[in-house]
């Protein structure tokens, strides 16, 4: 049966193509030439406030740390997922167990490209996906500080996860959908700074639409539902909408939420809960501006009802 | 007569149960809690002259709201149903809710017998209370729909 052998052929030669097509289309990618001479040399106390902006050590710091052991960045904490079970790993300046090795450039790989110094790709439980929108300058700043940081010796295990997430190179064709370092949210010419300062903090290192916006069914956010508030990755529970909409914080001023990032109150004198603690008291190192702009821009984000669904009726 | 006597005594029971709702009261209880520390934050950010004898009235408001938070009877095991953001590990980690109770309960005590004179000394004093809240509420409080 000639046809049946041609056919076969055919089936095997497509596959071939496919395959070799999915691996160059997933390989990762390094940063340009040009964001790497943006680097510079950097500034520690710059880096400072950016590393408060990213809350890195909300996820780095080990689990239940405390004051100035918040910043041994151990890793260990266990992000419980549908994916999976991450683990974020030890970034303290341990040269083997840590980053402390790595150049600025390889700081700058991970962030803004998710790529590790040894070419693979992270997983955007790291996020990435929003820090690609920063600025190569802050990446030099935030290295500059994070040396300034003790080395913490000891290897945070590794994430473990189901087929077919357990495939790293898979992730390259995931960040040709998702990966992006252009602002979510356009702005008009004549829009305020603050609002432009804000867009900066809340799109790029604060990574706010992380937890509050939806996710589709391949793990990408909803751009379209952007911070419209969504149920929670990680444990039981949502993530609060904080756009004006429907079950949203249109009712908070700005000084309320400028406020609230700061003392952890909200206008009814409720408190910050779950993984918001840590985030408010990493924002609460930040300037007052930055507050400010942050409150801005979520006054001027386009509404939406809430990006989950309505509490289910368990009263008995 | 016997039976009159038990029939009551299950009227009275069936009512009790009925309306013993722990869920409400404990919510009751946190928006009190909330009411008094909202309003010495006022104190406390200067929007809001300080007196000295009424910060005193208030942090003691406080520490009566404190002491009358009984964790065994507005926790009861099975009250993590309903309408409530309660979560489930206070019920895993009984002991650790207790103690942050315990921890708060302590940093109230400790302001109202400092009896803060001045604006600076109310606001350590605030401080420390207030860390309470978040910390609290990240381990033991669930946001739902």
């Amino acid at each position: 049966m000639p046809w049946l052998r041609k056919l076969v052929g055919a089936l095997v030669v497509l596959g071939g193509v496919g395959a070799a097509a999915g691996w160059v289309l997933s390989a990762p990618v390094r940063l340009d030439s040009k964001a790497v001479a943006r680097l510079g040399p950097g500034d520690a106390a710059r880096g400072k406030r950016i590393f408060y902006a990213g809350g890195c050590t909300s996820c780095h710091a080990k689990p239940g740390s405390q004051g100035e052991a918040r910043l041994q960045l151990v890793g260990g904490l266990e992000l419980k997922t549908p994916f999976g079970t991450f683990i974020p790993p030890n970034i303290s300046q341990d040269p083997t167990d840590g980053i402390g090795a790595w150049s600025v450039e390889d700081l700058a790989n991970a962030m803004l490209k998710g790529v590790s110094p040894s070419g693979e790709h992270f997983y955007p439980a790291f996020p990435y996906t929003s820090y690609a929108r920063m600025k190569p300058e802050d990446i030099a700043d935030l290295y500059a500080f994070l040396k300034t940081l003790p080395a913490a010796a000891g290897k945070a295990p590794g994430n473990s996860l189901a087929f077919p997430f357990n495939i790293r190179r898979g992730i390259g064709l995931w960040k040709l959908l998702y990966l992006s370092d252009q602002p979510v949210i356009a702005l008009s010419a004549d829009t305020p700074d603050p609002v432009t300062a804000g867009r900066y903090l809340v799109e790029g290192p604060g990574h706010c639409g992380e937890c509050h916006t939806p996710r589709d069914p391949a793990g990408g956010t909803r751009r379209g539902e952007w911070l419209a508030g969504a149920v929670a990755a990680e444990g039981s529970g949502v993530v609060p909408n904080i756009t004006s909409g429907d079950g949203g914080i249109g009712d908070w001023s700005q000084a309320d939420i400028a406020n609230y990032l700061e003392t952890g109150f909200t206008p009814d004198f409720d408190s910050v809960g779950g993984a918001m603690v840590d985030v408010q008291r990493n924002i609460a190192e930040l300037r007052p501006e930055d507050r400010a702009a942050i409150a801005a821009y979520l006054k001027a984000v386009p509404p939406h009802a809430n990006g989950y669904p309505a509490r289910q009726n368990t009263a008995n | 007569m016997r039976k009159l006597v038990i029939a009551i005594s299950m009227l009275a029971l069936a009512a009790s149960a009925a309306f013993a709702d722990p869920v409400a009261d404990r919510q009751a209880q946190m928006k009190e809690r909330g009411k008094i520390v909202g309003s010495l934050s006022k104190i406390v950010k200067g929007e809001q002259p300080y007196d000295a004898a009424s910060v005193l009235e208030q942090l003691q408001a406080l520490q009566a709201n404190a002491e009358k938070f009984d964790v065994d009877a507005l926790f009861p095991a099975g009250s993590d149903k309903g309408d409530t953001t309660a979560s489930p590990k206070i019920w895993q980690d009984m002991a650790g809710f207790k103690a942050a109770e315990d921890k708060y309960l302590a940093d109230v005590k400790a302001a109202v017998a400092a009896a803060p004179a001045d604006v600076d000394s109310l606001k350590t004093q605030f401080g420390a209370i207030a860390s309470n809240c978040g910390t609290c509420h990240q381990a033991y409080r669930v946001k739902k729909g």
